[in-house]
C-alpha cells in the first residue's frame, strides 16, 4: 500500500512562497514523475512528502493516515538521494543494513534481506567494499538497496541520475523501471530530465514556479499540452510557437507546431526557410531555420533527408497535429 | 614535477632549507647529549669533567622523577580527555544556527589568544584563589567552604586551566569536520530512522575520527611540556605534587644550577616523548590514512 494525497501544501521559506498551494493524488502502484525546470520547486515538494522540510499549510495523508507532523522515519517512505549520500566509512553490507539496524531487527533476519536485495541489485560481489571504492551506478544501486530492504509503501527519488554519464543513465532508467515493474510499490521520482519523464512516468506532473501546469500520462501531456507551458517544456526538440498572421487565420493567438509534424520538401510548401545549423544524429536530422516573416523554427525530418547549411527548405505545418492557444496561453479546443 | 630534470632540480632548491632545518635540530640535540655525560655544575663552571652515565642515575634516583613522569601523563591525558569531549560538545552547540553566532564564536575561540602565563594568573588570582577567587565566592554563596584548589587539587587544577587554554583548538577543528559532513547524509539517516544518539554515534563520530587524531597528535606535543601554567600557579608544589617532566628538568638546570643533570633530564624527556608517539600513532594513527 502507498497512495499518498496533498491537499492544499503550501511552502513559505521567509519572504519566498516557494509553493502557493497544491493539491495532488498519487494512487498506491504509481510511478509519479515531478518535472519542471530548476527552481520550480519539485525538489521542495519531494522532501515535504519525505517530512524533511516542515510544510507551511495543508496536510499529507499516506495511505488515508495524516502524516503532516509525522517524522521522516514514521512515514515509511525510503528516498534515494542526487548525492546517494551513503555512509562513507561503511562497507556496502552494513549501509544497507543500517535502516534495518535502526529497526531493531534481529541479525539473521537483517543478513538474508541484505542478501536477497544485493542479488536483486547485482552487488553481491561489492558487500564488503567501501562506498568510496564503487563506480557511480553500484553507488546509485547500493542507495536503491537501503531504500528497498526497508520495504516502504513508496520510494522517493531526488534527481538520482543527475551524478552519472549519459550512457550509464539510460541503464539505470531500465534498472529503475523494471524494479518498479518488480516491486510494484509507489514510486515519486523527481528530475528535470524531460526523457527520463517520458520514459518511465505512469503519470508526469509538470511544475513551474511551484504551481502544477498540468498532470497526466507521457502521452497526453505530449499529445494535448494544457498551456504554453507545457506545450513548450515536454517533447524534444521543444515547440515552435508562430505568432501574427499564421496563427489568426487558425483563430487563435498563438500557434505550436512540433519539429516533427512538419512536412519538409525541397520545392513547395507555404513556408520557406534557409538552413542555419542542420544537426545530424544519423536516423533523424534536426534542422534549425530562419522561416521569412515568422523566425526560427526548427524542424525535424529524416536523416536521409539531405539538407545543409545555406539551403533553402520549404515546409507545410501538419493541420491535424497543430496547437492553438488563447491570448491568456491555454489551449484551445480543435 | 614529473620529468627527472624538475625533480633533481625541487631537490637542489629544497636542499638549504632542509639542511638549516637539520642544523637547527641536530646541533641542540648533540649539546644536550654531550653535557648529559658531563660533570658541568654551574657553581663551579672551571671543574667540567666526564661522568659517564652518572647524571642519568642521579636523575632516576631522584625521588621526584618517577612522581613527574605520571605528573606529565595525568596532565597529556587529563586535558586530552576535556579537550576532546568538551570540544566535540561545544561543536555540537556551535553547529546551530543560533542569533549572534560570530560574536559566540570568537567568544569561544578568544582562551587560545591569551598567553599561558596570563590565563594561569587570570586563574590563580581571580577564579581560583580561596579568599577572593569566583570559585570561592560561589562555594560560600552555598555556604560551603572554599577550597584551596592549588593546595588541596594541585595537579588537577593545572589540568583544568590547561584544558581551558587548549578547548578552543579542538573546539575550532572538530567544528570545521562537523560542518564538513554532508547534509544529505544526515537526511539519508534521518529518513531511516536513526536518532539523534544513533546519527551520533554512527555518521557524526567516524566523520569526525580524522580531525580528533590531528588534536590528540597535535596537543600532545605540546602538552607534553607544559610549563608556564606551573611556574605561575603552584612552582610543581605542594612538594612534588605538580611537577611534571619539563618543570623538574627547569628545576634541575636553574634552581640547582646542575647542567648535566637537566640534560640527562632532557634526552630522558626525549625519549619518553617518544614512546609516547610511538603508542600514539599505532593507536590513533591509522585514521589518518583513510
Amino acid at each position: 500500500m502507498g497512495s499518498i494525497t496533498l491537499q492544499k501544501v503550501s511552502k513559505v521559506f521567509g519572504e519566498a512562497k516557494v509553493i502557493p498551494s497544491i493539491d495532488l493524488e498519487i494512487n498506491d502502484g504509481e510511478f509519479v514523475v515531478f518535472v519542471g525546470p530548476s527552481g520550480c520547486g519539485k525538489s521542495t515538494l519531494l522532501r515535504l512528502i519525505a517530512g524533511l522540510e516542515d510544510v507551511s499549510g495543508g496536510q499529507i495523508l499516506i495511505d488515508g493516515k495524516d502524516v503532516t507532523q509525522a517524522a521522516p522515519a514514521e512515514r515509511g517512505l525510503a528516498m534515494v538521494f542526487q548525492s546517494y549520500a551513503l555512509y562513507p566509512h561503511m562497507s556496502v553490507r552494513n549501509n544497507i543494513a543500517f535502516p534495518l539496524k535502526m529497526a531493531k531487527m534481529e541479525k539473521s533476519a537483517i543478513d538474508k534481506k541484505v542478501t536477497d536485495a544485493a542479488r536483486v541489485l547485482n552487488l553481491t560481489d561489492y558487500l564488503e567494499r567501501r562506498p568510496s571504492q564503487l563506480s557511480g551506478g553500484q553507488r546509485q544501486r547500493v542507495a536503491i538497496g537501503r531504500a528497498i530492504v526497508r520495504e516502504p509503501s513508496a520510494f522517493l527519488f531526488d534527481e538520482p541520475l543527475s551524478n552519472l554519464d549519459a550512457a550509464l543513465r539510460g541503464t539505470m532508467r531500465l534498472e529503475i523501471s523494471d524494479l518498479h515493474h518488480q516491486l510494484k510499490t509507489t514510486m515519486v521520482y523527481v528530475t528535470h530530465d524531460q526523457v527520463e519523464a517520458m520514459t518511465m512516468a505512469d503519470k508526469i506532473v509538470v511544475l513551474n514556479r511551484g504551481n502544477i501546469e498540468q498532470v497526466g500520462s507521457p502521452l497526453e501531456l505530449y499529445k494535448s499540452p494544457r498551456n504554453l507551458f507545457v506545450a513548450g517544456f515536454i517533447g524534444s526538440p521543444h515547440m515552435n510557437f508562430v505568432d501574427g498572421a499564421y496563427a489568426q487565420s487558425k483563430n487563435a493567438k498563438t500557434a505550436g507546431i512540433r519539429p516533427e509534424h512538419l512536412n519538409l520538401s525541397k520545392d513547395s510548401g507555404i513556408w520557406r526557410g534557409t538552413v542555419k545549423v542542420a544537426e545530424h544524429l544519423g536516423a533523424d536530422t534536426f534542422l534549425h531555420l530562419d522561416v521569412e516573416g515568422i523566425g526560427q523554427i526548427t524542424a525535424r525530418c529524416d536523416g536521409e533527408f539531405g539538407a545543409y547549411h545555406g539551403d533553402t527548405v520549404y515546409m507545410t505545418p501538419d493541420e491535424a497535429k497543430l496547437h492553438r492557444f488563447d491570448d491568456k496561453g491555454l489551449a484551445l479546443k480543435a | 614535477m614529473a620529468t627527472q630534470n624538475t625533480k633533481t632540480l625541487a631537490r637542489l632548491m629544497m636542499a638549504p632549507s632542509v639542511l638549516l632545518l637539520l642544523i637547527w635540530m641536530i646541533v641542540p640535540l648533540a649539546m644536550t647529549l654531550w653535557f648529559s655525560f658531563q660533570n658541568y655544575n654551574l657553581l663551579d663552571p672551571s671543574n667540567v669533567s666526564f661522568t659517564g652515565l652518572f647524571n642519568y642515575q642521579f636523575f632516576y634516583t631522584d625521588p621526584a622523577f618517577f612522581q613527574s613522569i605520571w605528573n606529565t601523563l595525568v596532565i597529556v591525558g587529563g586535558v586530552l580527555l576535556i579537550t576532546v569531549i568538551g570540544g566535540i560538545a561545544i561543536a555540537l552547540l556551535l553547529d546551530q544556527p543560533i542569533f549572534g553566532q560570530g560574536i559566540v564564536r570568537i567568544l569561544i575561540i578568544s582562551p587560545f589568544f591569551v598567553m599561558p602565563p596570563v590565563a594561569a594568573l587570570v586563574w590563580k588570582n581571580m577564579i581560583m584563589n580561596p579568599s577572593y577567587g569566583v570559585f570561592a565566592d560561589i562555594s560560600r554563596f552555598f555556604g560551603l567552604r572554599p577550597v584551596d584548589w592549588f593546595a588541596q587539587y594541585p595537579l588537577f587544577s593545572i589540568v583544568v586551566i590547561v584544558a581551558w587554554q587548549w578547548l578552543p583548538f579542538a573546539t575550532l577543528i572538530l567544528l570545521t569536520a562537523l560542518q564538513s559532513l554532508d547534509g544529505e547524509q544526515k537526511e539519508a539517516a534521518e529518513m531511516d530512522g536513526a536518532n539523534f544518539l544513533n546519527r551520533f554515534i554512527y555518521l557524526v563520530v567516524p566523520h569526525l575520527a580524522r580531525s580528533i587524531t590531528v588534536v590528540i597528535l597535535i596537543q600532545t606535543i605540546f602538552l607534553l611540556g607544559v610549563y608556564a601554567e606551573i611556574l605561575v600557579t603552584t612552582n610543581g608544589g605542594p612538594g612534588y605534587a605538580s611537577t611534571n617532566l619539563a618543570f623538574l628538568i627547569y628545576r634541575t638546570a636553574l634552581l640547582g644550577y646542575d647542567v648535566g643533570g637537566a640534560s640527562a633530564g632532557g634526552i630522558i624527556a626525549v625519549v619518553l616523548a617518544n614512546i609516547v608517539a610511538f603508542f600514539l600513532m599505532r593507536a590513533v594513527g591509522k585514521n589518518l590514512d583513510r
